[in-house]
């Protein structure tokens, strides 16, 4: 007669047994991980924004939303422009109306829920605005975290939702600190900026790189050394977001303030 | 060992091998682990062409522009908003001009306020662009019925 002991330790060591080979055939291949150290690929897109060139017209955005097909009056977008507004008393004063898909044409600054703060012209010492989108991390903790493999990184450094294969459990979402991830309103997917791949890969520049009147964004291939974005992130001063995080985001912005977070 | 011992074992096992039969047909040839390694890379390769197959919409292409509409071109490369493209107030131009035959054109007072509403933003290019306060310059009137975009200056008044 075998004792409950027996039965749970001969139990454990079967799952144990069976799992084992399962995972050295699925999990470990060495090659795979050596192979991605070096990185085969001729492409490494970045993008590279400056912010003393935008004006907040957020002409970016209602292209992106046109060329990615975002349901267009829903409050999501793939990219945004926020304002930042900092007064002589010190405090910081930001908002991002509807992602800036209408741009800023008043000097309130929107509180959500219908509430506005004024902001008399004479008070404010700097203010600026800064587009934002996914940084496409060396590192992205939202393809960490999904579960079945539906968000991933091409080997030229963009990441990727696979809509056929996301289950929709919200990870990414939470796990991406820059908070560019959101649902899909009609697909109930993960969406995501990708840097317009569609685009890029057509030699095509993305949809709001080539909306913005100012030139205040510009993407291009950091493996190019000729490229004129490398050599900006090569020999200018850049900033990158949330640094501390590790997640090496490869967007970076000419005139970054410490108040961006 | 007892039977009514090994057989939840034996139906156990059985699961096991059925859901891994299950995986081998369900799961497709092109999912596993990529390039970028299974922590980064583990996804359906057969994705990345799904989204290059995405649907193209703006042309952003001055040049496919101004092949038919050479005198609207002309005009707006002499003004300052030549910095503008065509598409950025006339829509996206995919299949244009067979269909549509006529593209959706952005003359909303709106639109222009994206950058003529004036924000005196001491550390941002939006106060050096000429500027109205929306509130008091002609609300209520479309800015289309006096300004021509495309010869923006005071003397293109119309």
């Amino acid at each position: 007669m075998i004792n409950r002991r027996d039965f749970l330790k001969n139990t454990a060591i079967g799952i144990a047994g069976i799992t084992l080979p399962l995972a050295a055939f699925e999990i470990i291949r060495p090659e795979k991980i050596l192979a991605n150290m070096s990185g085969t690929s001729k492409t490494r897109w970045v993008f590279l924004v400056d912010t003393y060139k935008c004006v907040g017209c957020g002409l970016c955005v209602k292209a992106c939303k046109n060329e990615n097909e975002i349901p267009y009056d829903a409050n999501v977008t793939r990219t945004w422009v926020e304002r930042y507004v900092i007064t002589k008393d010190g405090k910081l004063h930001a908002d991002t109306p509807k992602g800036a898909r209408d741009g800023f044409t008043t000097s309130r600054i929107e509180l959500g829920q219908g509430k506005y703060e004024e902001i008399r012209d004479e008070d404010i010492i700097k203010a600026f605005f800064v587009p934002k989108l996914c940084n496409q991390c060396e590192n992205p903790p939202c393809v960490q975290v999904c579960p079945v493999g539906a968000t991933y990184q091409v080997p030229d450094g963009v990441v990727l939702v696979d809509r056929k294969w996301c289950i929709g459990c919200g990870y990414c979402i939470m796990g991406c600190p820059y908070g560019v991830r959101f649902f899909h309103p009609k697909y109930h997917t993960a969406e995501k900026c990708n840097f317009c791949y569609h685009r890029i890969t057509k030699g095509l520049k993305t949809a709001c790189v080539s909306a913005c009147p100012f030139g205040a964004r510009q993407i291009g291939n950091l493996k190019d050394p000729g490229d004129p974005v490398t050599k900006v992130i090569m020999t200018e001063r850049v900033g990158i977001l949330k640094e501390e995080y590790g997640t090496k985001p490869q967007v970076f912005y000419l005139g970054l303030d410490r108040e961006v977070k | 060992m007892k039977n009514h011992v090994l057989r939840p074992l034996y139906t156990v096992i059985g699961l096991v091998v059925i859901v891994l039969i299950v995986r081998v047909f369900y799961v497709p040839k092109d999912f596993g682990v990529h390039e970028r390694g299974y922590m980064y890379g583990w996804y359906r390769e057969s994705n990345i062409e799904d989204w290059k197959k995405f649907g193209v919409k703006y042309k952003f292409d001055g040049d496919y522009c101004s092949g038919c509409h050479p005198l609207n071109h002309e005009n707006i490369m002499s003004s300052p908003h030549a910095i503008i493209p065509c598409e950025d107030c006339h829509g996206p131009a995919l299949g244009h001009p067979d269909n549509p035959a006529k593209l959706a054109v952005e003359r909303s007072r709106q639109h222009c306020l994206r950058c003529h509403a004036r924000l005196p933003y001491p550390t941002s290019d939006r106060a050096n662009i000429r500027g109205v306060n929306p509130d008091k310059h002609n609300p209520d009137v479309e800015c289309v019925m006096c300004h021509n975009p495309h010869k923006p200056s005071l003397e293109g008044l119309k």
